[in-house]
């Protein structure tokens, strides 16, 4: 028994720690549902090599080679005619705002060149800030078109290839298709998400474990003004991260930034509110700072893997883009990498600044119904 | 000024299938102490807790300074001082920092006059910049006092302060609620220790939940109807032993050489105890009753009517 090592002894706490284990409900529930979960939601949702992009499709004439050449792109599998007949400001509009992946644009001459075996062209633009979205669909283009057009043009025609009609490929703001423009203006949202949620959702369970919260009840301050303190200091903190990223996407990965820097902050500011009033949520829910973390935790792998971060949001199953549309990250990707890499305006992001300004009401009004104003 | 400071009727309130208080009603006029006593677990605290608004009860009503206790409760948390039995300020603040926070969100004008002035009233100023997790109980104790002070309540509600705390700062902490009193301040305050009810101007005595006896200490000992006989001598221990259980006989315990008997029944009592006196030779002398032995006695009977 006076030994280094006692099976009593070790009986003694592995039955107490299984006892407080199982006293904690939330704790336990996660543990057990949450790989399940997880397992069944990310293996189905992930997909890197996205299929049925959408895309635009810019044809003033109608003829039957754009009609070929339309099934013959669908009939691959990767895109997906969202806007067959786009005007040429309306995709560019929609590729601004990554609606969709790709504007496939056929010239009004396109037809009639090709009749005369005389060099037609075809426009493929793609949304290259994620290169890995566009890398499958581009790579299939040649000879997909090719076997298109001369099926629908007669096989003789089109064997001369200096006539052979091209296509041209525009990799649309990252022509380079250099991975890091795509993740480093991510990771400020990812690292926003993971700081900011973290620290504020241990606002209230700290002072409940510290036993101050009987005494701020008992004090005459609001749910409003509670809240309001215990996330406002994390504004702050917020805006020095975004200073390190910022300052780091431009010098140390040389991150192009074309767009407006004021827009960006406007967004980042009602991302990082968003974050720290999710934070808030949490702690009005978790008993304690462990069930905090948990929770945390538990709303930052979907962040991670369904807000079109590490996989291409468009590639995901219909289902997993709905549930990607809840988090808050989701618009906050779209919204920094529209401003920095394309270089979008107001009226392009103003959807993402919405729906960021929606999660700032609905989390807060959540937060304010959940404050507990009595110790019950 | 003629509405008491706390008048609560029939307040009950229970956490799952357990009634922590029952059907309690009570009333404190202003400018007075109550104490409020009663075992660990007889639902003083949560009885306080209902009168802040800190708890909201199943049943019952009551105002607290005129204030009802279910829709004004952001009223009355501006007009009472609640200090809590365990000490929740923020440790990692000063004495200092903790008072500013509390006097901002009493929402007051000048808080560094108001602290300064507070720090003073209470000696705590040679210590104000010294963290409160640091502080000794009862240095913690002043700060909590000062804390809910600041603001010149007129209600003060103090949950076991004296908890953890020598005597001589217990005395110091009740010449200063006795001097507020004095100046008009209302003092409801729990406490398990003896001399501090006798020190209040009325107690109530709480048992399971239920009020079961209210009024100055010496209507309250009254009230209880119980006799008291000392016995000393030689062989005390055995007089204990033969005395347990017996007829008359409610409680036996021993002081030093000395023997404290107690009974309801004056007659039975002194029959029984005389003849065990005679029989181990000692001696039985009849006693003033305290107020000790009528809260034995009275923890007892609401057990037996629990039962």
């Amino acid at each position: 028994m006076n030994g280094i090592f006692s099976f009593r002894r070790l009986r003694a706490l592995l039955v107490k720690e299984s006892i407080q284990m199982r006293r904690d409900r939330l704790t336990f529930g996660m543990m057990i549902g949450i790989p399940l979960l997880q397992l069944m939601l990310f293996g189905f949702a992930i997909n890197t090599d996205p299929k049925a992009l959408p895309a635009a499709l810019v044809a003033p004439t109608q003829d039957r080679f754009t009609r070929a050449m339309v099934t013959a792109l669908e009939l691959t599998g990767y895109y997906r005619f969202i806007a067959p007949d786009a005007t040429a400001a309306e995709a560019e509009a929609m590729i601004a705002r990554g609606d969709v992946a790709f504007a496939v644009t056929v010239p009004s001459d396109f037809g009639r060149r090709i009749e005369r075996n005389d060099h037609a062209t075809l426009l493929i633009e793609a949304d290259a800030t994620d290169p890995s979205v566009a890398s499958g669909a581009i790579s299939t283009l040649n000879t997909v078109a090719a076997a298109a057009l001369s099926r629908e043009a007669g096989l003789d025609h089109l064997q001369d290839a200096s006539t052979a009609p091209s296509i041209i490929v525009h990799r649309r703001y990252n022509p380079e298709g250099i991975t890091q423009y795509n993740i480093v203006p991510g990771l400020l949202g990812v690292i926003l998400q993971l700081t900011m949620v973290m620290m504020t959702a241990m606002a209230l369970t700290r002072e409940i474990e510290r036993g101050t919260m009987e005494n701020l009840l008992s004090m005459p301050a609001t749910p409003l003004e509670i809240m309001l303190g215990k996330v406002v200091p994390y504004l702050g903190i917020g805006a020095v991260q975004v200073a390190v990223v910022l300052v780091a996407a431009k010098v140390v990965f040389t991150i192009p930034f074309v767009g407006s820097l004021g827009l960006l902050l406007a967004g980042v500011f009602v991302f990082v509110f968003a974050l720290v009033i999710l934070g808030y949520l949490i702690s009005t829910v978790a008993r304690t700072q462990m069930q905090a973390m948990q929770l945390t935790f538990f709303f930052f792998l979907p962040s991670l893997l369904l807000s079109g971060f590490m996989f291409p949001f468009r590639g995901m199953p219909l289902w997993a883009q709905y549930l990607g549309e809840v988090l808050p990250l989701t618009h906050f990707l779209r919204l920094i990498r529209a401003i920095m890499l394309k270089g979008a305006d107001w009226p392009t992001v103003a959807g993402s600044f919405v729906a960021l300004g929606v999660f700032v009401v609905v989390l807060a009004l959540l937060s304010l119904l959940r404050f507990r104003r009595t110790l019950d | 000024m003629t509405e008491p400071a706390i008048s609560v009727h029939d307040l009950t309130k229970s956490f799952g299938d357990k009634t922590v208080v029952d059907h309690v009603s009570m009333d404190v006029a202003r400018g007075e102490i109550m104490g409020f006593l009663g075992p660990n677990g007889s639902g003083k605290t949560t009885t306080i807790r209902l009168m802040c608004g800190l708890l909201e009860p199943d049943s019952g009503d009551g105002r607290v300074l005129g204030l009802d206790i279910r829709r004004d409760r952001r009223a009355i948390k501006r007009r009472v001082g609640y200090m809590t039995q365990k000490f929740s300020f923020y440790e990692d603040l000063s004495i200092e920092e903790n008072l500013r926070f509390v006097a901002g969100l009493y929402g007051m004008a000048d808080v560094r006059r108001v602290v300064a002035d507070t720090l003073e009233d209470l000696g705590l100023t040679s210590r104000r910049r010294q963290l409160a997790g640091s502080l000794s109980g009862g240095w913690k104790q002043r700060l909590a006092l000062a804390a809910c002070i600041m603001h010149h309540p007129d209600l003060l509600i103090l949950d076991e302060p004296t908890a953890g705390v020598d005597p001589k700062a217990r005395r110091e902490f009740w010449d200063e609620i006795h001097a507020r009193a004095t100046g008009g301040l209302t003092v409801l305050v729990s406490t398990h220790y003896m001399d501090e009810a006798e020190r209040c101007h009325r107690i109530g005595y709480i048992s399971y939940g239920r009020l079961v006896a209210t009024g100055a200490v010496a209507e309250v000992v009254r009230d209880a109807g119980l006799t008291t006989l000392i016995i000393t001598g030689a062989d005390t221990a055995e007089a204990a032993r033969q005395l347990r259980g017996a007829p008359g006989v409610d409680q036996v315990a021993p002081f030093g050489t000395t023997l404290h008997v107690v009974g309801r029944d004056a007659e039975a009592l002194r029959r029984t105890v005389d003849e065990v006196a005679r029989r181990t030779g000692t001696t039985a002398a009849p006693a003033e009753t305290s107020l000790e032995d009528v809260f034995i006695q009275l923890m007892a009977e609401s057990r037996d009517n629990m039962a």
